[in-house]
């Protein structure tokens, strides 16, 4: 963490320091096409259990950051570290999610849950873990709707579903790239929620890109500021609100306190 | 409590009215229609304005609808002419589909395909292909293969287009599920390119076998042999006007046929795009 900005207030460490999950370090990402600088000098750690966020304007490089990390772009320079390999592809310990539920029209929902199987081991290995997306579409509140096709779900129901598909093969790591943005608040606060519980139950390692300053303080123990041209991290921002969080904390001082200052740190760079 | 000061109102109901042209019924408005441009066509060859030579009467095309139905129904030659126009129209659909869904795939999906294949089909499809007919004449005979030939040539490039467009519908983040999920190319094109692009093939089909039945039509006219568009050359250097009209009559049901086998098709195989189109027929 060399190239982070002194910690605003004193880390009280809730989360334990357990086994790191995920490991880069002087990350930097170059695109030939037009010579930009995408990333610049990134480190990062993520320990076991934890949920860590990006926020950041479009364009400070969070997607390319998280691109790299699910093995879909490769880096310029710098090492990136799941599990102790090298992440030189996707793989089946990451589990991913995106802005749109991107769900197969032509599948049912617990077909489009053990997709990641049915590619990755057959059709034979993805019926046999029907049990199993059984068991997650119970955990989300999904569970009497197994056979049903994506076209008849709400765009909160579909979200959840998508949950399950990225924790069907129970990754390591879960990237989620502003998994909520499309959702109305409401669902979305919901949806949060929901998604911290599940989290929570299941003990996962989180990565997340967002754009909405109170959705990465309320899910998050920790947030990387990022800032553009170059792409680069300008602060690791502890979150030492206890959990599980609910939504009145949006209104306590300390909440304000946070945002506050993340709003601070990416106001300086609008005007810089 | 209610304000004494305040009059009693009534609630605010009221309807939201369609235009009358809006408003009318399918069956009523194609009855409409339909008696409207007979109508105004038995005005016109009773008037005498138009010669009956150009023009015949709705009376004598009903009479040669009659005959040619009867002549139908009874199995008598005009059969074998039908049959062998709908031998001709089938074997190139399949043809065409064939071909074409191949060149769509690889043109969506290599960039070999984009690059070097595609700039010579849409060369040859600018071609008015019409214009090949001597050509696949000459090389297949006056029998059935050169109109089936014909009628691919024509039916086989809007199945290409529609194909690799289809492929291209994917969008962004699909394909980053799959590629994330560790799929292959080939599991990428099989499971999320091929059915995403489902809705477009279909239109490419539908296109096609309006363009099929063009062609195998174009081919009998140009190439004689034993199919419906020799029969109605034949009315037609006769002056039978009448005729001619009841024969393409006919012929129209083949091409209805075809194109509601494609859309009975696309409902059952893309069962998922239940979009409503207008007219309700595609």
């Amino acid at each position: 963490m060399s190239k982070v900005e002194p910690l605003p207030r004193e880390p009280q460490t809730t989360v334990a320091r357990s086994l790191p999950v995920y490991e880069i370090e002087r990350l930097s990402k170059t695109y030939a096409r037009n010579n930009l600088t995408a990333l610049s000098d990134v480190y990062l750690t993520i320990h076991k259990g934890e949920f860590v966020s990006v926020i950041g304007s479009s364009g400070c490089g969070k997607s390319t950051l998280l691109k790299i990390m699910a093995g879909l772009l490769p880096p310029t320079t710098g090492r990136v570290v799941l599990d102790g390999r090298p992440v030189l592809g996707p793989r089946p310990d990451i589990g991913m999610m995106f802005q749109q539920a991107t769900l197969l029209p032509w599948k049912t929902t617990i077909e489009n849950i053990v997709l990641p199987i049915e590619i990755r081991e057959g059709r034979a290995a993805a019926k046999a873990a029907h049990v199993r997306a059984m068991d997650l579409l119970e955990l989300v509140g999904l569970g009497e709707f197994p056979n049903v096709y994506p076209g008849e779900l709400s765009g909160g129901m579909a979200q959840r579903a998508s949950i399950c598909r990225m924790l069907v093969a129970d990754p390591a790591m879960l990237l989620l790239d502003e998994p909520f943005s499309a959702l109305d608040e409401f669902t979305r606060d919901f949806m949060n929620m929901e998604f911290q519980r599940i989290c929570m139950e299941r003990g996962a390692t989180a990565f997340l890109v967002t754009h909405s300053l109170e959705e990465a303080v309320i899910l998050s123990d920790r947030i990387q500021v990022m800032k553009a041209r170059p792409g680069r991290i300008v602060e690791d921002v502890r979150i030492n609100l206890r959990r599980p969080r609910t939504l009145e904390m949006i209104n306590t001082q300390e909440f304000g306190e946070i945002v506050a200052h993340i709003r601070e740190l990416l106001g300086k760079e609008a005007h810089e | 409590m209610t304000d004494a000061s305040r009059p009693e109102v009534e609630d605010t109901v009221w309807e939201e009215r369609e235009a009358l042209i809006d408003r009318i019924p399918r069956w009523i408005a194609m009855t409409f229609l339909f008696v409207a441009v007979v109508s105004i066509w038995d005005l016109v060859t009773r008037m005498g304005w138009v010669s009956a030579i150009i023009l015949p009467t709705p009376a004598e095309t009903l009479e040669d609808l009659i005959f040619v139905g009867g002549n139908l129904i009874a199995g008598e030659y005009m059969v074998d002419a039908l049959w062998t126009t709908t031998l001709t129209v089938a074997y190139g659909f399949l043809i065409a589909a064939g071909i074409g869904f191949s060149l769509g795939v690889l043109v969506g999906e290599t960039k070999f395909g984009e690059r070097a294949v595609m700039p010579y089909l849409v060369a040859i499809d600018t071609m008015p292909k019409v214009a090949f007919a001597p050509l696949f004449i000459a090389w297949l005979g006056f029998d059935i293969g050169s109109k089936v030939a014909l009628a691919a040539f024509i039916a086989t490039f809007p199945i290409v287009v529609a194909t690799a467009a289809g492929l291209y519908a994917a969008n962004e983040n699909e394909r980053l599920l799959f590629k994330s999920m560790g799929a292959t190319r080939l599991q990428t094109l099989l499971r999320l390119k091929l059915p995403t692009g489902l809705p477009y093939i279909f239109t490419g089909l539908k296109i096609a076998s309006v363009g099929v039945m063009a062609g195998a039509i174009t081919g009998e006219f140009l190439g004689g042999g034993r199919g419906f568009g020799a029969l109605i050359r034949q009315s037609a250097s006769q002056l039978d006007t009448p005729r001619v009209f009841a024969l393409i009559l006919y012929l129209s049901l083949l091409g209805l046929a075809l194109y509601f086998t494609v859309v009975w098709m696309q409902r059952y195989f893309v069962f998922w795009n239940k979009a409503e189109k207008p007219g309700g027929i595609g």
